[in-house]
């Protein structure tokens, strides 16, 4: 019930941050952003207040948060900026994929398999640094989709690739640990 | 009112009570209060001037529980009713505690957390934790002469959410109202950094008596941001001290040792390991039970080989936080070491070799976390210094709940920023399934039977519906504090079921009340006028701060809302009169129900006032 008597919490995560809605972002400008409106509203402000202040800044501070999480990361950004435009990503449902795509997650997995045998971590080290240039690469093809050609098919496709390389990039992070602990 | 008050002078132009809070570092081995007088972060000592506080406590045949130095000269004589160490015990089960023959301490498996047995019967280690917390208020109210409003508890920013609420539950059961649940070593980062102007990464190493930490923080215009923290909460200085203790045996030849000569051995190991920080080696000598005499001599060079391992062991927590920061080593302005066992020439050693940088050793590793709550207390508890600066911690394990096939489900990641809530949609999979049960749980495994199980509770009363119709979305809430809560509701229905994760050993208020009034040996006038005393105190701030909110945001009432605000202000004014504790809780409930939409209306300004100053800025 308590959320209803915000209005600002009824915007969207870039009208909390005042950010245009789209795609490409400033993400120092974000940080900024964020740090000021936490710096209201966490509760360390409000230890001394009444429940009512508290409760109402504990929910004020998560929703700044949350907002923040979901700008910050490009996957979370484009995911709910097709959300705001009612497409489903279908992440876990649509699993078709072009060969080719395909082929090269089999690729990356044997190397990451290969590496994991021969316990060379800097092996993984390697493939991890290559899967982030692979991740931005796609990352500019998601906004072009998004903030160019307004193209949400494509856009979406590239949102459930990009949850595949995700996933490698924590299977990497998962083997290096499982090396080094 | 009844309380003394102290007012610091030229604190703040409106004549402002200054409100005693406390910062406590719960330590394994040492515990410390401090608190902010004049502008400055100082540690209480005792009526010695001592400002440690050994952790440990004693139950003796006389009935008296004592703490702390006494209780700890007397520890080999009365090993199994002198309980040290108690941290590494806080919300573990039996099985959760390594090699329990360590330790001389007879536990019984309580549900959820272990007991251990003493004269003074079976005591939960949450109880042992009151009873140093207990002496540190006493000690803390003695010397500030008056009763706190509030205090700061440190926890090392691994632990889980079990020895979190445990920590908490102490803290309650030794009369203490807990302002916040702070993590060690962002503790220490606030102390170093605002009294260095510190901006930047940095790294802060805790390595105590039992627990290890690591936190990443970003320093940025008084904002301590922690990017990521690791550790371990079960390797400290008593390792170093067990590994010498293991040498001595093999040295000797000893085996099957009494619980008094175990305790012996393991204080002369500990006098060693001190020995060698300064010395290139040491004499060990004991007389055991039997007449045995032990009489070694121990080189820095076979202490360090024996305890290479244990270092080695907190270089692993180490990489972890910075690749979760995704940092790398040379990307660290500063590693700031903190805990006792830091000051162990090879710990520095083999952390300046990681970061090819001497680590920063010049402040006291003792203090500095004690310190670091203090200054955190001061500001919780409203006594604004003129630094405004801000604290963003994180969780620093996963949340999740158990799907089918026994796998963990993720719904709040490690190192997420609090405080977070995240919602996840299940459905049921059987036909007319009328309820679902829900297992919390926390790690980062997949097989939930490796990770910590939290909770669990069951939703019942799904109408019938085929199997997939129904939508179950379960929310975690993880507070300031790092405490989660969790409800499942069921959205067609609109069936709720809600849970405070308490694990099942955990404390209910009721017990608390029980146990606090069995523990105060005070007749029931004394409690009363406490409760009293704490409603009081309660309704004034809740007054005084929606005085504050009055001056300046009472444009954003309507003449009806104000007149109903300021009769509901009144009343509770005239119940503190009155000094009827019933009243003063029933009043401060209603204002707090009235004040709500005004403190809504207030959290959206403050955040328009932040974000618009800002758009012009940076746009
Ligand atoms: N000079 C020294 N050389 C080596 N070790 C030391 C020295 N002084 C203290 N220690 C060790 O430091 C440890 C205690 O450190 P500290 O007081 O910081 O821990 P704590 O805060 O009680 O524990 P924790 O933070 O793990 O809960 C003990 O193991 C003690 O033996
Ligand atoms: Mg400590």
């Amino acid at each position: 019930m308590t959320a209803d008597l915000f209005s600002d919490f009824q915007q969207d995560h870039f009208a909390l941050f005042g950010l245009p809605r789209r795609f490409a972002l400033d993400g120092a400008a974000l940080d900024t952003l964020w740090r000021s409106a936490a710096a209201q509203v966490h509760p360390d402000r409000f230890a001394s207040a009444g429940d009512a202040e508290k409760r109402i800044a504990l929910m004020a501070a998560t929703r700044v948060n949350e907002a923040y999480q979901t700008l910050k990361s490009p996957l979370a950004r484009a995911r709910y900026l097709l959300r705001l435009a009612g497409i489903d990503t279908a992440e876990e449902t649509n699993t078709s994929m072009p060969p080719a795509f395909l082929m090269a997650q089999m690729e990356w997995r044997e190397a990451i398999e290969d590496a994991r045998h021969g316990h060379d971590v800097d092996a993984l080290e390697r493939l991890s640094r290559q899967l982030r240039l692979d991740v931005r690469a796609m990352e500019d093809e998601l906004g072009e989709a998004l903030d160019e050609q307004h193209d949400h098919a494509s856009a979406a496709l590239l949102v459930r690739k990009l949850r595949f390389l995700e996933k490698l990039d924590q299977e990497i992070g998962d083997a290096i640990e499982a090396l080094l602990f | 009112m009844a309380l003394l008050q102290i007012t610091e002078p030229g604190l703040s132009a409106a004549p402002h009570q200054h409100r005693l809070a406390v910062g406590i570092d719960l330590g394994t081995t040492n515990s410390l209060v401090a608190t902010v007088k004049s502008g400055a972060a100082t540690v209480l000592p005792d009526e010695h001037g001592r400002s440690l506080l050994p952790s440990v406590v004693r139950y003796r045949d006389d009935g008296r529980t004592i703490v702390g130095f006494e209780a700890q000269a007397e520890q080999s004589r009365d090993p199994n009713n002198t309980i040290v160490s108690v941290k590494r015990f806080m919300g573990r089960g039996l099985a959760d505690i390594q090699d329990v023959g360590r330790s001389p301490y007879r536990f019984v498996d309580a549900p959820g957390m272990v007991q251990l047995v003493t004269r003074a019967g079976h005591k939960s280690p949450v109880e042992v934790s009151a009873d140093i917390l207990k002496n540190l208020r006493e000690r803390a109210e003695a010397s500030l002469g008056g009763e706190l409003i509030g205090a700061v508890i440190t926890v090392p920013a691994y632990f889980d959410d079990a020895q979190r609420q445990a920590t908490k539950d102490a803290a309650r059961l030794a009369g203490l109202n807990v302002l916040r649940l702070l993590n060690e070593p962002t503790a220490a980062a606030i102390a170093y950094g605002l009294d260095n102007g510190a901006e930047g990464t940095y790294v802060v190493y805790d390595l105590g008596g039992g627990t290890f930490d690591v936190s990443v923080l970003a320093l940025t215009r008084g904002v301590f941001e922690v990017l990521a923290t690791s550790g371990d909460s079960s390797l400290g200085g008593d390792d170093f001290d067990h590994r010498i203790y293991c040498w001595i045996l093999e040295q000797a030849g000893l085996h099957g040792l009494s619980a008094h000569d175990t305790r012996l051995l393991l204080t002369r190991a500990r006098e060693a390991k001190e020995a060698l920080t300064e010395h290139a080696d040491t004499r060990i000598t004991a007389v055991l039970a039997d007449g045995q005499t032990i009489d070694l001599q121990l080189s820095q060079t076979t202490f360090h080989a024996i305890s290479k391992t244990l270092i080695d062991k907190t270089l692993l927590p180490v990489r972890k936080a910075l690749r979760d920061a995704r940092i790398g080593a040379g990307d660290v302005k500063g590693v700031v070491m903190v805990g006792g066992a830091t000051r162990m020439p090879q710990v520095q050693k083999a952390v300046g070799d990681f970061f090819g940088r001497p680590p920063l050793t010049n402040l006291d590793p003792d203090k500095v976390v004690a310190l670091g709550a203090a200054i955190q207390a001061n500001v919780l508890a409203g006594n604004k210094g003129d630094d405004e600066w801000l604290l963003l911690d994180v969780i620093p394990l996963s949340l999740g709940l158990e799907t089918m096939g026994g796998l963990t489900e993720k719904i709040i990641p490690r190192n997420s920023t609090i405080p977070i809530a995240r919602a996840q949609e299940f459905t049921t999979f059987k036909d007319g399934q009328t309820a679902l049960s829900v297992h919390i749980l926390q790690g980062e495994r997949e097989l939930v039977s490796d990770c910590r199980s939290l909770a669990k509770f069951v939703l019942r009363g799904i109408p019938p519906m085929v199997a997939g119709a129904a939508r179950i979305r379960v929310t975690f809430q993880v507070d300031a504090d790092g405490l989660l809560a969790v409800t499942a509701r069921e959205m067609i229905s609109g069936v709720e079921a809600s849970i405070e994760v308490k694990p099942s050993y955990g404390l209910s208020d009721d017990e608390i009340t029980r146990m606090l009034s069995d523990s105060i040996a005070h007749v029931a006038d004394d409690i009363n006028a406490r409760k009293l005393r704490e409603a009081m105190v309660d309704a004034d701030s809740l007054l005084d701060a929606l005085d504050v909110a009055l001056a300046s945001d009472a444009d954003l009432l309507d003449d009806a809302e104000r007149a109903a605000l300021d009769e509901a202000m009144q009343a509770l004014r005239d119940a503190i009169a009155a000094e009827s504790t019933k009243d003063i809780n029933a009043c401060s409930h209603r204002l707090n129900q009235a004040s709500e939409p005004f403190a809504a209306r207030r959290m959206d300004r403050n955040i328009q006032r932040a974000l618009t100053g800002k758009n012009i800025e940076t746009l």
